[in-house]
């Protein structure tokens, strides 16, 4: 629980108190902190399973979990990382914080439907919690059919709820984003004066309203299979395992979207501020991000390319495929672009903006390869697919939330927290993240396929060097845990704008007063506009 | 009475906007949520047209037809609700709130029978599914898995829109709604509509395929 | 510790082709990582904060670069997409001559049947520099028969026949590998593949069969089912004639035409209502649960040996 701010100025954090006071919130700040600490849970959770899992790899044999057990945790890994860790992450925490003050707005427009879904989250997670401790599933995150229809005997339709019930969250989320950037900017806040983070949450709104409920309904599906052994799935009927994937995959690549373009969304303040320079490219980077959720939608077959679906499918959807890359690397470009002449600080946020653009531009590029159908034909279903993804997820997302957690912590708990071992953390994550998952890389395209328990002796060397990596990255993950918590009663207390970065929100105490702001702001100029907050400024470039 | 314009609000306008884009949006995802289930349905019905086509025809289609009829007319009080709670009629209002639940209720009563009947027949999927006329049985279990599936969802929808209703009914007895203040029953207005259009669409895919054909 | 491969083996006439697009993709992505890269290190560098009141002149974009980076990927992403898409289209055009071979999956197993009856588990003996195609279906999961050597992989899916094929370029033993998940024992689910040089191959195929070929087996069975008495070689029965069929352009019922391939003949057996052929009624009765999916490709091989082989178009 976090401890009274410093300052005796009122601030959302003291001017209520009691657990009710947090329970039964509609602060839009508060709200974000209660999802702070959820998804803290969850991370740890799914990085236990992870850690299990790249033990029980060191050999090639196994040894340490039964198959089962083996089957389960990569399942529930999968699970809670995407379901109850990264689709609400920066979206719930900052985009929750954040959005009404960088809009210049008193809370989102809908207060209650905001606290409902973190109690949907909340009630989701606590179903699939249950899946896991009653026993666990084991059909993969993906839910293939008809094996998780008819021949899983784990608990299928307790996680499936779970998701279910958290996919409303999602949903609401985004509805809630949407309507209030269309209604709730302050005066003079045009859409082309938003930060580009709130054009990042705003084009993943759109895909968690439109793409989520395909999911919702496809999970229902699956539940009265299971539940009523209706067999909408299944061959012997006539049914169709493929259509379960056309449907699930139609909300689970737009998916991948909801988690990078608020990462995406982050790192554009984070090099703007650190450069302290406007992003180069403002509107390119905007409609980039709109552009990517719609594109998103167009090119979910190319999970399915060795499905049997048809070869024209096939190629439409490689095809497709690489228009969606196109705007990604716009931004890529744009940022680093920005760098030049600029001011650059290295305080750890930027080091993590710079990890992001790394590790992304390595996943990215290698979203390329798969994208390629001769190749995913071999790569495909192996751990060139499983590093694809994680340089993504984890070298770009998550770099990316933890650069927004550090970036924007002064401003949510009044304090700073200690720059020395926040670089070394980034550092250590850095260096483990890549000795973990590079050589997956290589690990697949020699042929290892993924969620296997055991696997030929060949592989051996590769795995060793990829969990000694997850050993590295899970300390780098630890080291903030304990400076973060130290910082709330030890650290620095922090002014209004530690960083001089541009941006309603750094106008405001930290920690921000109940409503944010004590003046509705009236907006005058652009985003990024520095000039209005370094203090005799001297220019340069 | 003063409306209770939340504090995160400028004006009431801006409340009364922001709620009616909410609800629009939600509806939009309502249109995706069903999406899927109606890209199965159209999927199988490709497929597997002639088992489809003999298990929609075993469907009563006067009691769909009547079905339609009701929510027809339901979405009718509905609006004449929507317009009394715009002119300040509070027994007017209630009035017209109370017929669209009687008819939600009849609706979902009319249901209930047509599923009850279903039972009896056998045509419930499962082991003891049975359907005269149709060679592959697996086909035809498929369209009543989805026939059930579809009218599921669509009637736990109707019964959320009972329950809205009933809220409703209870808020406007209290006087919550004048003529300057009637958001929610505006926008549960645009929900018990859009329960309406999804029926509108499930009863002819459902019901009338083929009936227009000599037998 | 032995020698770390970086690539398998190259074994197909596949491999190379795949092989050599990864490099053009390795040579993109290692140009574009260390050009972001160097840029990024630079301008962290050169411009590096020096004092706390710096501040740089906005430079607001420019649209000649925007395009130049525009234009200039989506270029190297279309030639991606034209080399990978031509591999895929080769991949899944079988030469005519192909040898065939069925592939039932089950958990967890692989289960090969050879024409001429030889039976196989986990494992595929064939001859090298020959062009072999795999017909497969599955009698649970989805499961996928993955040969890294060969570069290719393909779904096998209860309810329908998916096809693959290679032409192995060289004599060795190669890891088969089912590559979707299946269940408790799915890394446990795999096999070698045989390529032998084409005498010890002939040797392989006479050595030992479980009596009778695919198609001599599909006889048997064709006449246990009494599909005879419908199906009359001359077309005189309610049902029509088999002879020829296979490869046949067959038109159905209710307008439309199709190909009787593997996959047609299969859902003719098993889901006989599916697709009629014009002119006769759905009287056919689904042989689903009387015919195992090794019985189904018997009977396949059995008609494919009816009548004279035509040119398939696949």
């Amino acid at each position: 629980m976090i401890t009274a701010a410093v300052q005796e100025r009122e601030d959302y954090l003291n001017a209520s108190h009691g657990l009710k006071s947090w329970l039964l919130t509609k602060d839009h700040k508060r709200i974000g902190l209660l999802y702070l600490a959820t998804i803290t849970l969850f991370f740890f959770l799914g990085g236990l399973f992870a850690t299990v899992i790249r033990l029980e790899l060191l050999t090639p044999g196994g040894g340490l979990v039964s198959s089962e057990t083996y089957n389960k945790l990569f399942t529930m890994h999968g699970v809670t990382m995407i379901f109850f860790f990264l689709i609400p992450s920066i979206p719930a925490v900052f985009g929750n914080f954040f959005l009404p003050m960088m809009i210049g707005a008193r809370d989102l427009a809908f207060p209650r439907i905001n606290l409902l879904s973190w109690y949907l989250l909340v009630i989701g997670g606590l179903f699939a919690l249950f899946a896991m401790l009653a026993g666990g599933v084991d059909t993969g995150w993906t839910f293939y059919t008809p094996y998780s229809t008819t021949y899983s005997n784990t608990w299928v339709i307790a996680t499936a709820l779970g998701i279910f019930v958290a996919g409303f969250s999602s949903i609401l989320t985004g509805l809630n984003f949407i309507v209030t950037v269309h209604r709730m900017r302050a005066p003079g806040m045009t859409w082309f004066r938003m930060p580009l983070f709130v054009w990042a949450h705003y084009a993943t709104a759109l895909i968690q309203v439109l793409g989520t409920p395909v999911l919702a309904v496809t999970l229902v599906l699956v539940l009265c299979e299971r539940v009523f052994h209706i067999g909408i799935f299944d061959p012997a009927l006539g049914g169709d395992p493929i259509l379960f994937q056309h449907l699930f995959w139609f909300y689970s690549h737009p998916a991948v979207y909801i988690m990078i373009l608020p990462a995406m969304g982050v790192v554009s303040e984070l090099i703007s501020t650190f450069s302290r320079k406007a992003i180069f490219g403002y509107r390119v980077v905007a409609f980039s991000s709109v552009a990517i959720a719609v594109l998103g939608f167009l090119v979910w077959g190319h999970h399915m390319f060795v499905s049997g679906q048809s070869v024209f499918a096939g190629m439409a959807f490689s095809f497709l495929s690489y228009f969606v890359a196109i705007p990604s690397a716009i931004k890529v470009f744009n940022w680093t672009a920005t760098l030049y002449k600029g001011s650059i600080s290295y305080a750890t946020p930027m080091l993590y903006a710079f990890g992001f653009i790394g590790l992304f531009t390595i996943g990215g590029l290698t979203g390329l390869f798969v994208a390629a159908l001769g190749i995913d034909v071999h790569v495909t279903d192996t751990y060139f697919v499983v590093a694809h993804f994680h340089y993504i997820m984890v070298g770009g997302a998550i770099m990316a939330y933890l650069g927004g957690l550090h970036y924007w912590w002064p401003k949510m708990t009044g304090r700073l927290y200690p720059e020395g071992w926040a670089k070394l953390s980034a550092l250590v994550i850095f260096l483990g993240f890549n000795l973990t998952f590079f050589p997956q890389f290589i690990l697949g395209y020699l042929g290892m396929p993924r969620r296997y328990h055991t696997y030929p002796d060949e592989f051996q060397i590769l795995h060793v060097l990829s969990t000694a990596g997850a050993s590295v990255l899970a300390v780098g993950y630890a080291i903030p845990m304990i400076y973060f918590a130290w910082s709330l009663r030890y650290g620095k207390v922090a002014g209004a704008n530690p960083w001089g970065a541009s941006g309603l929100e750094w106008k405001t105490a930290s920690p921000p007063p109940v409503h944010n702001f004590d003046k509705t702001p009236v907006v005058t100029h652009d985003a990024y506009d520095y000039s209005t907050v370094v203090g005799e400024a001297v220019e340069v470039g | 009475m003063a409306s209770a314009m939340q504090v995160q609000f400028d004006t009431e306008a801006q409340q009364k906007d922001a709620s009616t884009l909410g609800m629009w949006i939600f509806l939009i995802t309502e249109v995706m949520f069903f999406g899927g289930m109606f890209t199965a349905y159209t999927v199988y019905r490709r497929a597997y047209s002639d088992a489809f086509a003999v298990a929609s025809s075993s469907l009563n289609v006067t009691i769909g037809a009547i079905n339609t009829a009701v929510l027809l007319v339901s979405s009718f009080t509905m609006v004449m609700a929507v317009r009394a709670s715009q002119l300040g009629q509070r027994r007017t209002l209630i009035l017209f709130l109370v017929l669209t639940l009687i008819f939600g209720g009849i609706f979902l009563g009319v249901k209930a029978y047509e599923w009850n009947e279903k039972f009896e027949q056998h045509h419930v999927p499962g082991p003891s599914f049975h359907l005269d006329g149709v060679p592959q049985q697996g086909h035809a279990q498929l369209f009543f898995s989805l026939y059930f599936a579809m009218t599921g969802l669509h009637a736990a929808h109707m019964v959320i829109g009972v329950g809205i209703l009933s809220w409703l009914i209870w808020l406007a007895r209290k006087g919550t709604f004048t003529a300057e203040y009637n958001t929610p029953v505006d926008i549960a207005g645009l929900y018990w509509h859009f329960v309406d259009i999804i029926w509108i669409f499930l009863f002819p895919l459902l019901y009338l395929i083929d009936r227009h054909l000599p037998k | 510790m032995g020698l770390l491969r970086l690539f398998p083996v190259q074994a197909s006439t596949f491999a190379p082709d795949v092989d050599h697009l990864l490099y053009f993709l390795l040579a993109v992505a290692v140009f574009f990582s260390l050009a972001i890269f160097s840029a990024i290190f630079y301008f962290a560098i050169r411009y590096r904060r020096r004092s706390e009141n710096e501040l740089p002149r906005a430079i607001h974009g420019g649209m000649a670069l925007e395009i130049l980076w525009s234009v200039i990927p989506l270029g190297l992403t279309m030639v991606m997409f034209t080399w990978g898409a031509s591999i895929y289209f080769n991949e899944s055009r079988p030469p005519d001559n192909a040898l065939d071979i069925y592939v039932v999956a089950k958990q967890w197993m692989w289960k090969l049947e050879h024409l001429g009856g030889q039976r196989e588990i986990n494992e595929l003996h064939i001859p090298v520099g020959r062009a072999v195609r795999l017909t497969m279906t599955s009698e649970d999961a989805i499961h996928s028969f993955f040969v890294p050597a060969f570069r290719t992989k393909q779904d096998a899916v209860p309810g329908r026949y998916t096809t693959t094929w290679f032409t192995p370029t060289k004599a060795g033993k190669y890891h088969l590998f089912c590559a979707e998940y299946c269940g408790t024992n799915h890394s446990r689910m795999g096999g070698w593949v045989y390529v032998m040089e084409p005498r010890d191959y002939e040797a392989w195929l006479s050595g030992g069969t479980s009596g009778g070929s695919l198609a001599e087996n599909g006889q048997k069975l064709f006449d246990e089912l009494a599909c005879g008495n419908c199906h009359k070689p001359d077309g005189s029965g309610r049902c029509p004639s088999l002879t020829g069929l296979f490869g046949k352009t067959v038109q159905l019922a209710g307008g439309g035409a199709v190909q009787a391939d593997e996959g047609y003949i299969r859902e003719s057996i098993l889901q006989p209502q599916a697709k009629i052929v014009a002119g006769y009624g759905p009287i056919m009765p689904t042989f689903q649960g009387l015919v195992t999916e090794e019985g189904v490709t018997q009977l396949i091989e059995y008609i494919k040996s009816l009548g004279p082989p035509p040119a398939l178009q696949h």
